[in-house]
């Protein structure tokens, strides 16, 4: 073991660092379709084509500043921005006008509406974006690079996927931690988190609520979207991909859990890039193994909280 | 559907075609009205970067062919099917346009694994095929089929003219890495690159073997590891987004001062990559078709084409239009040739096919012609990336073309079990440099 | 309603082998209609318990699977159904005894992973699997009668709907029995349940390997019938689809899942006929649209056509 270390100690250092800005946009998405499923209860398929449509939003709008002449450090700030700008507008029409629709009916149904949803948005997508790549990477190229010590070596990382990445997935986290815990508006949404019978039923404006954590959730996919995409050309499809392992995560992470999102995200992120120094063809399975392994020691999720069985 | 149907048109069309039985497939031999061409391609998913370039020049075509007087007398109407749905919905449609739309040829696929499941349709509903883009070895290879013709190479020729091309140019490598998609193509052209290295240039490391996700939308990890490992060539059979993904991250981390990228299917990205495709790296296109073809065999042709494609579509036309294309050529020649072997009368469904058997047809760039086994052999040029005031992204310089005939396997033989038989003058003797 | 369950059940058979005889084409759509509408009878089954499995397409898969992999040694489609449906029921018991302890999205999601680690498998096992290109299923013998491809097809669709038949009918029987009632047991008040003795876990259990079962005997005939198999099917679309068309048809009776594949089928072929490269839009709008103005499905519809309002 100790032998081990000393042949790939250096590689897992590398590792590492390559996993915690896996494990920031892993994190990033998931977290808000956690948030959105801890409150409203609903599995939203859609939030993979969010993410798409943050990205491609993110890149167009990008693309269209910098031809009016955008200085290149504005770039991660547009970032932010068009993502809070794609939020805010289809956050709002989806609670609004569909998803209020059937917040009555069963658990499947709301999922399937999502579903929906989502195959709407992927064709719509195209019809906006076509299916040529699209990449516009200021952002990315702006920051340059570090070089990493790596033995008598050394490697070049991007400061935007080294430090960029990970931070704002970090100070998303600790803003989303303070806002649920500080805030009055925050409370609210983890008492309905927690039980949303005993909250509305202390008269809590049920409607409210939901509007704004899911505008919230709507904006921190695009926000996900938006920070891949400077690193990540843009295709037909891409949002497919994506939800499937944020459902993975928010299973892991136990209901509405913002901290078991952030340690789930990690764990993936981390077993992702080890097992692609050591063993690639694990990379794609790591992220369920590690669901199965821990659902099997706490059923409820990492920070789950277990629920009151109804007689 | 054409773009000037109206919507009701199209939706009692559409009902038409769910309820209505078939009816016309039953005259094969009276000359028809419009040759029905029925073409899957992806509309869908991240290979619609190729499907929709290609039904576009398809369109292009069939237009130009029909305001010419249409294929011997007859014009041409297409209709497309979008593979990504799965198998068992596009065997369905194949079956409805066959069947149901009495369409004459079938066009398909990009997918391997359409291609694999819906050739052999061909020999079951007795139709021409023409597989217009899939690269899988597998079709010709392990059977025989009457009515099923490739128009383009296939994975060989198109893996091995970028390796002898980097054992011309580079012969001094000993370490490879490999970072392909993990899907069939990805697993296949590996195998076959391995296979030919091995025999071409016994003693090559190889020190990654790196198969991410298909569709992934980060390779940091996996760059950071050929960071380290540092060898001396990387190759990657990826495409469209993937391969625009990998050679961002790659560049912008130096990757390309530490290793020469060998990207056979490198050409459909280009444009997308403009000028951050870094110089001087192996770069194939599934074909002889650049965009800055030195010496095109019909440069009239060649200009027309790419020019009235940019001008109706405002992009440059990629290596899927380019294979649409000769599909169509291929069409055009080998129906004309089972007319007139008929003198005037219209030829059925086998004399169509048979027509096609040993066909030579030109291309603006070269001639294709289709072996006994259906398949056909389509000429490979590999280059260097480089940039010129011509084009607003990278094209191969020194370029080397390869005749389809010495980079594709024999009649009859298995393309891994060809590649290993491979003798190292092979190197020197095969390929013309064409500048 | 329940009493019009097996005339119009009658009617849709007799609907379906008319439109297969008028059109060759349209006896291929509906016999992978008739295939995916008995796995969704699974996926019913599981949402008679209140339970969603977002990934139930591996069972599929693997059935189709079982078939492209024993159709050189156990050449016939009797044999291959069978062995599909066996395979299908001890896999499902295996992870079975693994989700069944999970709920809600943990149960959703875990049958999700599931099936994703078995398509990434798939994938992965090239060797063995040809990864996306898939693995081809040759005309086989029909309990032993070597047939020609015309009249194995016919055969293939015959089972199909025979075999639709049985399964809607043993699930009739089974919803309406004690063990069925448990199941909707679980759905409701799954503790009251385990007061009155009944163990709720089994019975959830003895579903799952039931509905894997018929997603494995799905797939065998989805095999069959494109005589082609790709990882796709197991894909988590895949599985989407399937929740799909349970909801499409409407959950309220077994003749839903039938009703639903073949509108889900047809939707999509006309869908793509008129608009190649926006089917998914359509296809969307068309689950959209039922769920906001026809809950209930295509079968809750008919319910209320028929004038009878309760579909339990």
């Amino acid at each position: 073991m100790a032998e081990w270390f000393q042949d790939n100690g250096l590689l897992l250092g590398l590792a590492l660092l390559d996993g915690l800005s896996s494990a920031g946009l892993i994190f990033l998405v998931a977290v808000g379709l956690n948030l959105v499923f801890g409150v409203l209860r609903i599995i939203n398929v859609a939030h993979g084509s969010l993410y798409a449509i943050g990205a491609y939003s993110a890149a167009s709008i990008g693309i269209f500043l910098s031809g009016l002449g955008l200085p290149d450090w504005a770039a991660v700030p547009t970032l932010i921005l068009s993502a809070a700008l794609v939020g805010a507008i289809l956050g709002p029409l989806i609670e609004r006008f569909l998803l209020r629709r059937i917040y009555a009916q069963e658990e499947v149904v709301q999922l399937l509406v999502t579903f929906a949803l989502f195959m709407i948005l992927e064709d719509v997508q195209k019809l906006i974006w076509g299916v040529q790549p699209i990449h516009h990477d200021t952002a990315m190229r702006a920051l340059g690079t570090i070089d990493v010590p790596f033995g008598a070596d050394f490697i070049p990382f991007t400061n935007y996927q080294l430090f960029v990445l990970p931070g704002i997935a970090i100070v998303t986290l600790v803003g989303l931690a303070l806002f649920l815990r500080r805030t009055l508006t925050g409370r609210v949404i983890v008492a309905v988190t927690t039980d949303r019978e005993a909250a509305s039923a202390m008269g809590i404006d049920a409607a409210k609520i939901f509007l704004l954590t899911f505008t919230f959730g709507a904006m921190l996919a695009a926000l996900g979207g938006a920070l891949s995409s400077p690193t990540a050309a843009l295709v037909p499809g891409i949002g497919a991909q994506t939800i499937v392992l944020s459902f993975a995560v928010v299973a892991t992470a136990g209901l509405g859990q913002i901290e078991g999102a952030a340690l789930t995200s990690l764990m993936m992120g981390l077993g992702r890039s080890i097992a692609v120094y050591f063993e690639p063809e694990l990379e794609v399975v790591v992220p369920y193994i590690i669901m199965v392994l821990v659902l099997l020691v706490r059923p409820q999720g990492l920070f789950g909280v277990i629920e009151t069985r109804r007689v | 559907m054409t773009a000037s149907l109206t919507r009701r048109e199209a939706l009692a069309a559409g009902f038409g075609t769910v309820l209505l039985p078939a009816t016309l497939s039953a005259q094969p031999a009276a000359k028809p009205a419009e040759f029905k061409i029925g073409v899957t391609t992806f509309l869908s998913g991240p290979a619609s970067v190729f499907g929709v370039p290609s039904r576009k020049a398809c369109e292009m075509l069939v237009d130009q062919i029909n305001a010419a007087g249409g294929i011997a007398g007859v014009p041409l109407r297409a209709t497309f099917v979008d593979e990504a749905p799965g198998t068992d919905h596009l065997v369905g449609e194949f079956r409805r346009l066959v069947q149901s739309e009495g369409v004459h040829a079938m066009f398909q696929s990009i997918s391997s694994g359409s291609c694999l499941a819906c050739t052999p349709l061909s020999r079951e509903l007795q139709k021409l095929t023409i597989l217009w883009d899939c690269g899988t070895q597998r079709i010709f290879e392990e059977n025989r089929w009457e009515y099923a013709f490739r128009t383009q190479g296939y994975g060989t020729p198109e893996i091995l003219a970028p390796l002898l091309y980097l054992l011309k140019k580079k012969p001094d490598f000993r370490t490879v890495a490999v970072i392909n998609q993990d899907y069939a193509w990805g697993r296949d052209s590996w195998e076959l690159w391995k296979a030919g290295m091995d025999a071409l240039k016994p003693g090559v490391r190889v020190v990654a073997e790196m198969f991410p996700r298909f569709g992934s939308t980060d390779f940091s990890t996996e760059i950071t590891r050929l960071l380290a490992l540092r060898p001396d060539v990387i190759l990657s059979t990826s495409w469209g987004g993937e391969l625009v993904t990998f050679v961002r991250q790659a560049t912008e981390r130096r990757l390309h001062e530490r290793s020469t990228f060998v990207l056979p299917v490198a050409e459909a990205s280009l444009p997308t990559l403009g000028r951050s495709m870094p110089e001087g790296h192996i770069i194939g296109t599934r074909g002889d078709h650049w965009n800055n073809h030195p010496a095109p065999a019909n440069p009239q042709l060649f200009n027309e084409f790419v020019t009235a494609y940019r001008t109706r579509f405002n992009e440059w036309p990629i290596y899927p239009c380019h294979h649409m294309a000769q599909a169509i050529w291929a069409l055009k020649a080998g129906v004309e040739k089972a007319v007139a072997a008929k003198s005037g009368g219209w030829p059925s469904d086998l004399e169509m096919a048979n027509a096609f058997r040993g066909l030579t047809f030109p291309t603006p760039t070269s001639t294709i012609t289709l072996r006994e086994d259906g398949q056909g052999l389509e000429d490979q040029i590999v280059g260097l990336s480089s940039f010129n005031d011509r084009f607003p992204f990278s094209v191969p310089k020194e370029m080397i073309q390869f005749t389809g005939a010495q980079v594709s396997a024999p009649v009859g033989q298995k393309s891994t079990d060809w590649l290993k038989t491979l003798k190292p003058d092979m190197i020197a003797s095969s390929g013309r440099s064409i500048g | 309603m329940r009493r019009y369950e097996p005339i119009l059940a009658l009617v849709l058979a007799a609907a379906m082998i008319t439109a297969a005889i008028m059109a060759p084409w349209l006896r291929f759509v509906l016999t992978i209609a008739l295939a995916k509408g008995i796995a969704v009878v699974g996926i019913l089954l599981l949402l008679r318990a209140g339970q969603v499995s977002f990934g139930h397409a591996l069972y599929v898969a693997f059935g189709a699977y079982v078939v492209a992999f024993l159709a050189p040694r156990l050449n016939d489609a009797v044999l291959l159904l069978a062995a599909a449906a066996v395979g299908a029921g001890i896999l499902g018991l295996l992870i079975g005894l693994f989700v069944t302890r999970y709920r809600q999205i943990f149960f959703g999601m875990l049958n999700l992973a599931m099936s994703m680690v078995f398509y990434s498998l798939l994938e992965k096992l090239y060797h063995i699997t040809h990864g996306s290109d898939g693995i081809r299923v040759e005309v086989m013998p029909v309990a032993g009668q070597a047939l020609d491809r015309v009249a194995y097809e016919w055969s293939i669709f015959g089972i199909a709907l025979a075999l639709a038949f049985t399964v809607g009918l043993l699930v009739r029987l089974y919803l309406s029995s004690p063990m069925g009632e448990a199941l909707a047991g679980i759905k409701t008040r799954e503790t009251r349940l385990e007061f009155m003795g009944v163990p709720a876990r089994g019975v959830l259990l003895s579903a799952y390997v039931m509905s894997a079962m018929l997603g494995g005997i799905g797939g065998a005939i989805i095999a069959m019938t494109s005589r082609h198999v790709t990882p796709l099917l197991a894909y988590w679309t895949s599985s989407g689809e399937l929740v799909f068309i349970a909801i499409l048809g409407g959950a309220g009776g077994v003749l839903g899942p039938f009703l639903g594949a073949a509108a889900f089928e047809l939707v999509r072929i006309y869908a793509a006929a008129s608009f190649a490269d926006a089917w998914q839009l359509i296809l969307g709008s068309v689950l959209l649209l039922v769920i906001l103005f026809a809950p209930g499905g295509l079968w809750g519809m008919a319910a209320r056509l028929l004038g009878k309002g309760g579909t339990r």
